[in-house]
């Protein structure tokens, strides 16, 4: 029944998931970072640099993925002659092409999660450390973070979810990741519901436990309120 | 102005932020000036790539036709995923536990599942088993994998909507003696599909933007595809982009700025009980909980 799959080793069924994890990891990574500096500037004190912050949001959450990353390939790559580190090696320039798009989308929604996790902290919180003369900084850092942190987990576990699940969108620049894959055996294979099974199965065994214990974790660290 | 993380500025916090500000306006404009370079050096800002965009023909042929499809399928999706999402949502918080569990897992089981593996599915399905002809295959294929995950996610937004809803209107219902199936439909349903309508408007957003992964990957002639032909024709491919990106913010800008409006008029209005399944909800649903443990909701009837 499974005979079909040892037809493909290049890339292999556990190769192709292979690459949509590090789709996933990368992407995690970077989005985290840009998206926690787009926060930083979303609830700066400094007037410009909020009204980036929420122009970058506004602008990016509306793009539909499959454009950014399709431009990713045909603008950037094409046109302007990004070849992200790799001219010669295709798979690894789309690859990294697929990550930098990612990236820029995946991180409004880590800056949105960020900035609600900050929000969730009362005002008074603050104020009170204010008032016994705790500097700045110790104010961020023994108060405001500490909570913001805990709240921040949940919301951020449905983007990684999310991200998860985003990264098939890579199949578009020819990627060969786990979407690709299922493309291309569905087409020439007969078991058409064993392989969407099979696919469906490996997506699940991604996303549920991932979810299941950053839930777990962000109910255990929720502060209670 | 006061937030949680500073204080009004003082005179020296002022004078930081302007500096501050100064820096990040020098930064930006430098960005600015660099794209705008590059896409010089690359010949994109001459007038007879973007000229096509003044006049109606590039419209006409080739990005109206898509954005209407990708309305269309967009429209067609929600249309059919609403009365599925309720069905899947209501079944989730029934007594029994035979309806309870498998609405669960069905619900559970399409939303772990990434949008393109279902409409390539879809796709190969309705090439070998159906006589549906290649030209309306993939609107099939496209309008079926958005239908199969957002009736899983509306059924979330159905379930949270009937969950917002006080307990008296429940117990009221009891006290007058109806039945579950009566407390269901004519009391928690007609509330909860008020309360959620920012929810369900903004669930369409997302809808839009997955209807442009049928574009690229089953060859579905929405927005992006007509892109592809229209920079074809006109060998304009960076201006086609941010035109179609453009239009794509206009209209995701409108679904949410409408589904904010309504969520604030929801929340003002007196007629109603002020419950309110919001845009920030729709998110927060969590996106992978086995069901099984909702069971006893405001669903719940009499014994």
């Amino acid at each position: 029944m499974f005979d079909f799959l040892s037809n493909y080793d290049d890339p292999s069924l556990l190769g192709a998931f292979w690459v949509t994890v590090q789709l996933t990891v990368f992407s995690a990574i970077g989005s985290l970072i840009w998206g926690t500096l787009l926060a930083a500037m979303r609830v700066s004190p400094v007037p410009l640099m909020r009204g980036f912050g929420t122009a970058y949001v506004n602008i990016v959450r509306n793009i539909p993925l499959t454009v950014i990353i399709v431009f990713t390939s045909l603008g950037l790559a094409d046109i302007f002659g990004v070849t992200m580190g790799a001219a010669d090696d295709f798979d690894v320039k789309y690859f990294r092409l697929a990550v930098l798009g990612l990236v820029a989308y995946t991180a409004a929604f880590v800056c949105e999660a960020i900035r609600s996790g900050i929000n969730t902290v009362p005002v008074g919180q603050a104020e009170a450390a204010r008032a016994i003369g705790l500097s700045f900084s110790q104010v961020l850092r023994l108060v405001v973070l500490p909570q913001a942190f805990r709240s921040v987990i949940g919301p951020l576990a449905n983007v990684l979810i999310a991200l998860t699940k985003n990264t098939t969108v890579a199949a578009t620049i020819g990627v060969a990741e786990a979407a690709l894959l299922m493309k291309e055996m569905i087409e020439n294979e007969a078991q058409v519901l064993l392989i969407g099974g099979i696919f469906a199965f490996g997506f699940v065994v991604l996303t549920l436990p991932t979810g299941l214990f950053l839930n777990w974790l962000s109910k255990r660290l929720a502060v209670k309120r | 102005m006061t937030s949680v993380l500073y204080d009004a500025p003082g005179p020296k916090a002022k004078r930081r932020n302007v500096i501050f500000s100064v820096i990040f306006f020098v930064l930006l404009a430098l960005l600015l000036w660099w794209i705008w370079r590059v896409m010089d050096e690359k010949n994109q800002l001459q007038w007879s790539l973007w000229k096509p965009f003044t006049q109606s023909q590039a419209w006409t042929t080739y990005l109206l036709p898509g954005l209407a499809n990708t309305l269309k399928a967009a429209g067609l999706a929600m249309v059919i995923a609403l009365p599925l999402g309720a069905v899947l949502g209501i079944a989730r918080m029934s007594d029994h536990r035979w309806v309870r569990i498998p609405a669960g897992a069905v619900v559970e089981f399409f939303r772990a599942i990434p949008v393109l593996l279902l409409m390539l599915f879809a796709n190969e399905v309705y090439v070998r088993y159906t006589g549906i002809s290649s030209d309306d295959r993939p609107l099939y294929a496209v309008v079926t994998g958005l239908v199969l995950y957002n009736a899983s996610v509306l059924a979330e937004v159905v379930r949270a909507g009937i969950l917002s809803l006080p307990k008296g209107q429940t117990e009221a219902a009891q006290a007058i003696g109806l039945r579950k199936t009566q407390t269901m439909t004519s009391i928690l349903l007609p509330q909860a599909v008020t309360a959620m309508l920012p929810a369900i408007v903004s669930q369409l957003v997302v809808i839009v933007k997955d209807t442009a992964l049928g574009g690229v990957m089953l060859n579905f002639t929405e927005l992006l595809n007509s892109r592809a032909t229209l920079a074809a024709n006109y060998a304009n491919v960076i201006p086609s982009f941010i035109v179609v990106a453009i239009i794509f913010i206009i209209l995701n800008f409108i679904l949410t700025s409408f589904a904010s409006w309504l969520e604030g008029w929801l929340r003002r209005s007196k007629r109603s009980t002020g419950a309110v399944v919001g845009v920030e909800d729709v998110t927060e649903l969590n996106a992978a909980e086995i069901g099984g443990t909702h069971g006893t909701g405001a669903g719940k009837g009499g014994a």
